[in-house]
């Protein structure tokens, strides 16, 4: 646990020191904020108060914002060879990727944190329900950690921070997008499988404010997969 | 800490790059690894280290296999990589202290060993500078910081010493030999007199193959193996001198390197030293002998002997 929270700990300080970090959490909040108040079902045409056009605007955005973050994560290090530096320290293979997994998560978690004032205004215009803000959060968060799995594995075989960036990218939008898109147009065994491959068809029902044990159990295996992927792609080396 | 390297191997693909080898570095030795360029010097060391898996063979370290107890070795290794990578946005200071928590040193003493490796490696003037900002030589020296930071009982150096000035490199070299008495030392060196000066043992490796195994001095004998002598004897007639030093019975093979200075190689028959000999003909003869020199083989050219085929 030390090597893990001392990995996350140096990632955060590299990311924090750099303008990257802020020009994304900028975007991000510039773009979830528009998104909520101004512009398309926003808070006012609604007329409800509620965040979940918030939600849903967040879940889309971490499609970028995600392998943004976590494309350098891996890669960088592989291309610098820093990779070989960490490796024989005292630290497994999985605390490397279970550092650089909980740097990645405070992150995200650092945003939606800064993104609590719409959460206190919008509670201040009406009555909203706050359970279902709560597990919005937390579906936020769940989705955050799945796509930084995928994120984690696309950055480990690559030492290119682009290549990774993409890979996560379209992986995510195949997760988020197309699954669900799919299973739209098939019916039957095909069709139920797409449907609960997509995690915007589990984030939605925790949205709603009901958490079932079946979404998080989805979204924590996806992140697992994603991490046991990076350990095993970084312990296959030379 | 004694490392065991037994039948160690690395193939890629049908290429050998370390084809069974074996040998011993014990506690308080330092051991140089010499060779070519692709000898196989640095995949060997990654080897040691488990950063990269070995196709046959075995290393075990204090009668433990690396490749089994990986994760408890590795606290015990210092280990320099080659190019000698580092996070480049990183101050050295706080890079030290991430090296120093990695590897497991207790949180209240991590302070004194940073204190330790600024002073040992000379860094305290750029400890607050970003890896990134200095010379190649100050980066040198925050590779072998980081590697000695935890105080290792072992010490793998993958050209500890380039891109250091010749005062960095005989202090580095001063540290080594320190560490070496105590510690298990790997190092491996394109500088031939830096094995000499700080090794107690020589590995030369060529193809990935041990082509010589021991100190600079009986890699000398082994190379040579009879005694060459260079004299001058002034006041004698050059024919004369040259016939009478081949009666001699130990002398192999006489060659006059020079007529007008009377200069001679004497190379003598195999383990008889023919100085005595040379000495007392001259004073039999009335000659002087102005110089007497024995000529050892340079290391440079045992390497090249061995490595050039």
């Amino acid at each position: 646990m030390n090597a893990i929270w001392t990995i996350a700990k140096k990632e955060l300080n590299t990311f924090f020191d750099s303008l990257i970090a802020y020009l994304l959490l900028l975007i991000f909040l510039v773009l979830a904020g528009i998104f909520t108040w101004l512009y398309g079902s926003d808070v006012f045409l609604s007329g409800q108060a509620s965040l979940r056009g918030f939600f849903v605007m967040a879940s889309y955005l971490f499609l970028f914002f995600i392998p943004a973050i976590t494309m350098r994560m891996l890669a960088e290090e592989r291309n610098t060879g820093t990779i070989e530096l960490l490796l024989t320290k005292a630290v497994t293979d999985r605390q490397v990727v279970l550092g650089k997994f909980l740097a990645c998560l405070i992150l995200v978690i650092v945003a939606l944190l800064f993104t609590l004032p719409y959460y206190v205004t919008v509670a201040r215009l009406g009555n909203i329900d706050h359970g279902a803000t709560i597990c919005g959060y937390l579906g936020l968060i769940l989705i955050s950690a799945a796509y930084i799995g995928i994120g984690l594995a696309a950055s480990s075989i690559t030492n290119n921070q682009i290549v990774s960036f993409l890979i996560a990218f379209v992986v995510c939008v195949f997760f988020h997008v197309l699954f669900g898109f799919f299973a739209n147009f098939t019916s039957g065994l095909v069709g139920d499988v797409l449907q609960m491959l997509s995690t915007d068809h589990h984030f939605q029902s925790i949205a709603r404010g009901v958490i079932d044990t079946k979404d998080v159990i989805f979204f924590l295996s996806i992140s697992g997969l994603g991490i046991l992927l990076a350990e095993l792609s970084i312990s296959t080396r030379g | 800490m004694d490392i065991v390297i037994k039948n160690l191997t690395k193939t890629y693909g049908v290429q050998k790059a370390v084809d069974n080898i074996s040998f011993e570095v014990k506690t308080g030795e330092i051991l140089g690894f010499l060779g070519p360029n692709g000898a196989g010097k640095t995949t060997t060391m990654k080897m040691i280290t488990n950063y990269i898996k070995m196709s046959d063979g075995d290393v075990t370290i204090d009668g433990k296999s690396v490749q089994e107890n990986a994760d408890e070795l590795k606290k015990y290794i210092g280990y320099l990589p080659e190019h000698n990578p580092l996070y480049l946005d990183m101050p050295v200071i706080d890079y030290l202290d991430f090296c120093a928590a990695l590897q497991g040193v207790h949180k209240s003493n991590i302070p004194n060993r940073i204190k330790e490796m600024v002073r040992l490696c000379g860094l305290n003037a750029e400890k607050h500078k970003k890896i990134g900002e200095l010379s190649k030589g100050y980066r040198q020296r925050v590779g072998i910081a980081q590697a000695m930071i935890h105080d290792p009982q072992i010490l793998i150096l993958d050209e500890p010493t380039t891109g250091l000035d010749p005062n960095q490199i005989v202090e580095i070299r001063e540290l080594i030999k320190k560490l070496g008495r105590e510690k298990t030392v790997i190092l491996s060196t394109h500088i031939l007199p830096e094995v000499e000066a700080t090794c107690d043992r020589i590995l030369i490796i060529n193809n990935g193959v041990i082509v010589a195994d021991g100190t600079s001095q009986t890699l000398r004998k082994q190379a040579q193996g009879s005694e060459v002598l260079r004299v001058r004897i002034e006041d004698g007639e050059t024919n004369d001198i040259f016939e009478q030093l081949q009666q001699l019975y130990c002398t192999e093979v006489v060659d006059i390197l020079d007529r007008e200075k009377n200069l001679f190689e004497i190379q003598s028959v195999k383990e008889i030293s023919s100085t005595r000999s040379v000495f007392k003909l001259c004073v039999d003869k009335g000659w002087s002998l102005t110089e007497m020199t024995p000529m050892e083989t340079k290391l440079e050219d045992i390497f090249r002997d061995l490595t050039l085929n």
